[in-house]
């Protein structure tokens, strides 16, 4: 009998062990602000080395503008931009690590789609890179334009993205037959590109500047012209908790409007008795805007002080290293971009 | 009483425990999926993909459905393991009994050989396999034939493809061939128990394996042509093999890796299997008057098999569910395209994996049903 009270107990503790580690995948959704809160770290999805985007050096601090978003994030409600846990995440894995709550933010170069919205569990909060896709060639290969391709041409790119289906929309709707080879990591993508199995690499072009500094020999390969699709690149976050979705939204946000009205990182601070009320909101000395999140009124500018700008983040990570110098759409719209956001008020 | 109770209550606790179990983590997913708004179903199967494969065994294209690019999936996991069996079988077999060999230098390079791929992780021997040999491989223009039609480059092997003039003909003389052979060898056997004639079945049906099926291209109407692949440029500086049939590297580095690290362990069955009979059944046949040959077809072999066939069903088992790494190397396997691209562009994840796992579980099932029959045929018969 002592046996099966053993045995008995054994299987209780068991139990007890299995819920303590699922109570808090069945807690309340809106509890991720305060979830953060309580680790004292935002939990972020990242790619698996993008220059510009999301990139760890050799000591592993990660820089890029999608690591920015996330480090806006964790100012906003942490007061400090250092407290984000990284986890770096291939295409194929970076939905289901959201949807389950590995992360609470996916800001990983990530192509805002209706299905992707509406589909799957996930919000996207905005675009903080407009992108479109493109192809890379070997420049020797004397191909200028995507209208030199011909059959039989095989093409390399990563599994999990628009980007398989964007290639079979553009390569069908011109009758070319192609070899499409998928891999899993960017990285073994474009080691495959390099060596020669693959013709042409097909990304975002974004993704084709930053990974072509990667290359053997950058100046072999060039990016053709042509954009055939519409790569709107933003954060996402689960569904079903809208104030940690208001957050992501509106850190990203100010750091855009920053930029217009022309705050920075180094101004900030002196920006406080600015005669335009819509700066003063901004840096936290009018109004009480981080009271409807559930944050202090300083929140605002701690993204600005600690992250900077979008114009500063742009330039530090995508600019200055020489991925890609010219903003293009990527600029305000004050200044001939796209980028305008909703105002802070 | 008492000893009852103690039989059967840890029974029911463990049912009760596993129900439990399975229970909480239904419940605990459905109300996750609700409260984000994800939808469980199977409805997406017959939507159309719209994603292409690199490398498919039956006809398809992104305006296909999600079932259908399943189908693909799975087939070319199917393929890998078929042909990665087949090979670590035949080399297992050859590395195990050289393992035993009176020779020095035989027995001690397979045993190098064995010690050496099968301690490598079989990830490892596939991205050296891929991104190491075959890379190493000439880009198309500058590739030389094999065998004078074939062409071994970088962007895969290329090999004529076939042309039948009624194939139909062709293969029913096939059937006939594997027909009379299995009549041959029964009125042989049936002969040497009555009688005690042996004939040599051996050469006869040697003699119908090669003059049936050639008779059938002299009078079946049959013929065979070749479509060899040739070089056609696609740029200034690139080329590609137009025509004949194209196996992509991904292939072949996963065959490659899959049947060397696999045969070690089927070597290391068959040594254990032929070292497992005594060696009284050697002498004692020897004594009786066979021949080497006949002591190894008739005493060692179908006792060494019994031995041999149980743990040989194992490696094959691992070397199917092992084939899923093929998605390091874009081999496009079921993980690759289905539990891959399809998982991701529908976002139907407990789906997608549950049919996985089930497809993979069931693959297992069949090729243990299978070696398991064998194993039945092949054990002791009391009698």
């Amino acid at each position: 009998m002592f046996n099966v009270i053993k045995k008995l107990t054994s299987f209780i503790a068991m139990v007890a062990v299995l819920f303590a580690f699922t109570t808090e995948a069945m807690a309340k959704k809106s509890k991720t602000l305060k979830n953060t809160q309580k680790k004292g770290f935002v939990r972020c999805g990242v790619s698996q080395g993008l220059p510009g985007f999301s990139n760890a050096d050799a000591s592993g601090n990660w820089t890029g503008v999608d690591v920015d978003v996330c480090r806006a994030v964790a100012a906003a409600v942490l007061g400090d931009a250092n407290k984000v846990k990284f986890t770096p995440l291939s295409a194929k894995e970076r939905f289901t690590a959201l949807t389950s709550g590995e992360i609470d933010i996916l800001s990983r170069n990530t192509t805002w789609t209706l299905s992707r919205d509406a589909d799957i569990g996930l919000t996207f909060v905005g675009v903080n890179f407009y992108d479109g896709q493109g192809f890379m060639v070997r420049k020797n290969s004397g191909i200028t334009s995507v209208n030199q391709f011909k059959n039989g041409i095989s093409a390399c790119t990563n599994i999990g993205t628009t980007t398989e289906l964007n290639m079979r929309d553009f390569f069908n709707s011109r009758g070319i037959s192609y070899e499409p080879v998928a891999f899993e990591k960017a990285d073994e993508v474009v080691a495959a590109y390099d060596a020669g199995r693959c013709d042409t690499y097909t990304t975002d072009k974004s993704g084709l500047a930053a990974q072509r500094t990667k290359m053997k020999n950058p100046d072999e390969h060039m990016v053709l012209p042509e954009t055939i699709s519409k790569e709107p690149l933003g954060p996402v976050v689960r569904q079903g908790d809208a104030v940690w979705e208001d957050i992501v939204r509106w850190s990203l946000n100010t750091m855009i409007e920053a930029e217009e009205y022309g705050i920075t990182s180094s101004n900030a601070d002196s920006m406080k008795t600015s005669d335009n009320p819509a700066i003063k909101r901004l840096v936290g000395a009018e109004g009480e805007l981080g009271a409807a999140f559930g944050l202090d009124n300083d929140w605002s500018l701690r993204i600005i002080k600690q992250v900077g700008n979008y114009g500063e983040s742009y330039k530090r990570n995508i600019a200055d290293p020489g991925i890609l110098p010219d903003r293009g759409p990527n600029q305000l719209w004050t200044k001939g971009g796209i980028l305008y956001v909703p105002p802070a008020r | 009483m008492n000893n009852k109770i103690k039989k059967i209550l840890p029974q029911i606790i463990t049912l009760l425990f596993v129900v439990g179990v399975f229970g909480f983590f239904t419940f605990n997913a459905q109300t996750n999926m609700d409260n984000r708004g994800i939808d469980f179903g199977f409805g997406f199967l017959t939507q159309e993909s719209s994603f292409d494969v690199q490398f498919s065994l039956i006809e398809y294209s992104g305006s296909h459905s999600y079932a259908r690019a399943y189908l693909v999936g799975l087939l070319n996991t199917l393929l890998v393991s078929f042909i990665s069996i087949i090979f670590c079988t035949i080399l297992g077999v050859i590395f195990g009994v050289a393992r035993l060999s009176p020779n020095y230098l035989i027995r001690n390079s397979a045993a190098w050989y064995v010690e050496f791929f099968r301690n490598i992780p079989l990830l490892l021997q596939i991205f050296f396999w891929y991104y190491a040999a075959l890379r190493a491989l000439p880009v198309p223009e500058k590739a030389g034939p094999w065998f004078g039609v074939t062409y071994m480059t970088i962007k895969g092997y290329y090999i004529p493809s076939f042309i039948w003039t009624n194939l139909d003909i062709f293969l029913y003389s096939i059937l006939a061939v594997i027909i009379s052979i299995v009549i041959i060898s029964a009125y042989a056997k049936k002969l040497q128990e009555n009688e005690g004639k042996q004939i040599p079945v051996f050469f006869i049906s040697l003699g119908i394996i090669f003059v049936l099926p050639a008779l059938t291209f002299f009078i079946g109407g049959v013929s065979l042509n070749f479509e060899i692949p040739v070089l056609k440029q696609l740029s200034k500086t690139s080329y590609v093999f137009d025509g004949g049939i194209g196996l992509p590297p991904e292939l072949i580095a996963l065959v490659l890796a899959l049947s060397l690290y696999t045969s070690t362990f089927v070597a290391e069955c068959v040594r254990a299997g032929i070292q497992g009979i005594g060696k009284g059944q050697k002498e004692a046949a020897a004594s009786i008057g066979l021949t080497p040959n006949q002591i190894l077809k008739l005493v060692v072999m179908p006792q060494a098999l019994r031995i041999i066939i149980p743990p040989t069903t194992n490696q094959y088992l691992n070397l199917t569910k092992n084939s899923s790494l093929a998605a390091a190397i874009a081999y496009p396997d079921l993980v690759l395209v289905f539990a891959g691209t399809a998982l991701m562009q529908t976002g139907k994840a407990i789906e997608i994996v549950s049919i996985t796992m089930l497809t993979y579980l069931s693959i297992s099932l069949a090729i243990a049903a299978i070696m398991n029959w064998y194993n039945k045929k092949i054990e002791i018969k009391e009698k």
